[in-house]
């Protein structure tokens, strides 16, 4: 990952060209299971991270400049007053041109990076498939439970898109849609997460040593976790300690052991389970509980459920840490309220909008935590910035997709 | 998996009901004009690999390319190619005019229906 002098070419985001915008997918970090990518199937994600690029550094100014100018103006002249909420805003947005445009365009792009995605992972399914059992048939770290579940807030529409979500296996022992979420999640955040999609899990890891410098977790839970890309950081930071993913779907479970493994990563076991029901661990099972951008994807009752088991599960001055994105606030403008709502009503996304109303600090003292040791902070994506975009110094606006994060979090 | 599986795999409906922002029709000519510039740039990639990979092995000389004047007949196939790929992309707008020249034309079904009431 490191540009040496050695390197015989230059860096392919190399900064001396005044080049701003995502690195070429080549810079990306593989791994045993990481689906074998053409040229063709390379420069299909770049075209559409550049599409995710173009729409958000020169699109969205055009859509504000319409909100401004055009869409504001003709709802006070209909209503006689204000915007009252988001909803009024987006409503009102709903029939602008601009927004139109830009939600069209914005929408097949996702449509467009699914079929990409799919299409390199189904093509080389019996392969993919073969590489991730021999990498976790008969390894205890791998257990999964086929009676599990799914959840409506997980069947009910396929989150930001993504066929069979994470959750659907099309026979068995299939790992086909955690290839297609890891390889090319890329175009969604344009190399902001780093070269192994892991620049959330390092990020978490920054703020844990700086603002716990005597922490020092044995058990890790993270819940949600999928393939594991925010989870391995946390596992590398403290090869002592044992870490768990817990996650509803085999697919991406699957995945991700084999992923790890093939990474050097040991100290870490993917279970298939609920947030919601989590008995088969016992009180005080974990130092450190973390979910990364996941409490979105959940219901209100399914985010209170886990909110009470991360409490039970806390051992005596563990910690838990939730990384979300910024809740709505009455500071903060309609427009861009409504901008990041835009993923519940048009991304599947469908408790975005609900999750990120809700008054969390009282959420976590309902679950039991108490309120003088709540814990809130920001953190942006930490990433070898030889290769890839730094999300501190990047002030483009993807609404709701930078990777740009509060935490919410607790000490028992 | 058959070639057949994956490619109806890939281009699946993701499950929910799928929101339309412009009016439908053009919505869908959209979806699929920019299908075909991301495919475009993915030739256009193509391409200038394949110019990079001439240059480094010494077939090419930089600025040969844009140096590079056809002679008379491959201009004029070149051309001639320009013209076909034109006509075929527009081809709808061809028919569209032309009938306009023939306002008195019936439908397929309606022959069917008169060609019915003969027998």
């Amino acid at each position: 990952m490191s540009s040496s002098a050695d390197t015989p070419t230059p860096a392919p985001n190399d900064p001396s060209a005044g080049y701003d915008g995502p690195p070429d997918f080549r810079v990306i970090g593989r791994h045993a299971v990481f689906p074998q990518t053409s040229h063709d199937e390379i420069e299909r994600i770049n075209f559409l991270a550049q599409m995710n690029r173009h729409l958000a550094a020169r699109v969205v100014p055009g859509v504000k400049a319409a909100f401004d100018a055009r869409v504001v103006p003709a709802f006070e002249a209909q209503h006689g007053r204000a915007m009252a909420d988001r909803h009024e805003a987006r409503r009102a947005l709903l029939e602008d041109p601009a927004f139109q445009t830009w939600s069209a365009l914005r929408r097949l792009t996702m449509e467009q990076r699914q079929q990409a995605g799919r299409w390199t992972a189904l093509r080389q399914r019996e392969r993919l498939n073969a590489v991730t059992a021999g990498l976790t048939e008969g390894d205890p770290r791998l257990s999964l439970d086929p009676s599990l579940p799914i959840p409506r807030y997980v069947s009910a529409v396929d989150h930001h898109c993504m066929p069979g979500s994470y959750h659907t296996e099309y026979f068995p022992g299939d790992a086909v849609n955690g290839a297609n979420y890891d390889h090319a999640g890329f175009v969604t955040t344009g190399g902001l997460l780093g070269g192994y999609s892991d620049g959330g899990g390092h990020a978490v890891v920054k703020w844990v040593r700086r603002n716990l410098p005597d922490f020092k977790p044995r058990k890790i839970l993270e819940i949600g976790g999928t393939v594991g890309h925010s989870s391995l950081p946390l596992a590398q930071a403290f090869p002592e300690a044992e870490m768990t993913v817990v996650d509803l779907g085999a697919p991406v479970l699957r995945y991700g052991l084999a992923r790890a493994k093939s990474l050097g990563v040991d100290n870490i076991s993917f279970v298939q389970a609920s947030g919601e029901d989590l008995s088969m661990y016992p009180d005080a099972s974990f130092d450190w509980i973390q979910t990364t951008m996941f409490l979105h994807e959940l219901s209100t009752k399914a985010l209170r459920a886990i909110f009470a088991e991360t409490r039970r599960l806390l051992k005596p001055g563990g910690i838990v840490l939730h990384v979300e994105q910024p809740q709505y606030a009455p500071e903060m403008p309609l427009f861009e309220q409504a901008m990041r709502d835009w993923d519940a009503f048009y991304n599947n996304e469908p408790f975005w909008s609900r999750m990120h109303e809700m008054d969390l600090d009282a959420e976590m003292v309902a679950a039991g935590f108490e309120r003088d040791k709540l814990i809130h902070g920001g953190v942006t994506g930490v990433v070898d910035r030889e290769l890839f975009p730094d999300a501190e110094e990047d002030d483009t606006e993807d609404y709701g997709r930078k990777a740009a994060w509060h935490v919410i979090g607790a000490v028992a | 998996m058959s070639f057949a599986e994956a490619l109806a795999g890939a281009g699946a409906k993701p499950a929910g009901k799928r929101p339309y922002f412009l009016e439908p029709q053009v919505e869908r000519v959209l979806a699929i004009t920019m299908a075909m510039a991301q495919e475009l740039a993915v030739a256009r990639q193509r391409s200038d690999t394949l110019e990079r990979l001439l240059l480094a092995k010494g077939v090419l000389t930089p600025g040969e390319i844009d140096a590079f004047v056809p002679d008379r007949a491959a201009s004029a196939e070149r051309q001639m190619w320009n013209q076909e790929f034109i006509a075929r992309i527009l081809r709808i707008v061809q028919q569209e005019n032309e009938a306009v020249m023939s306002p008195a034309e019936v439908a397929s079904g309606d022959v069917g229906e008169e060609l019915a009431r003969e027998a």
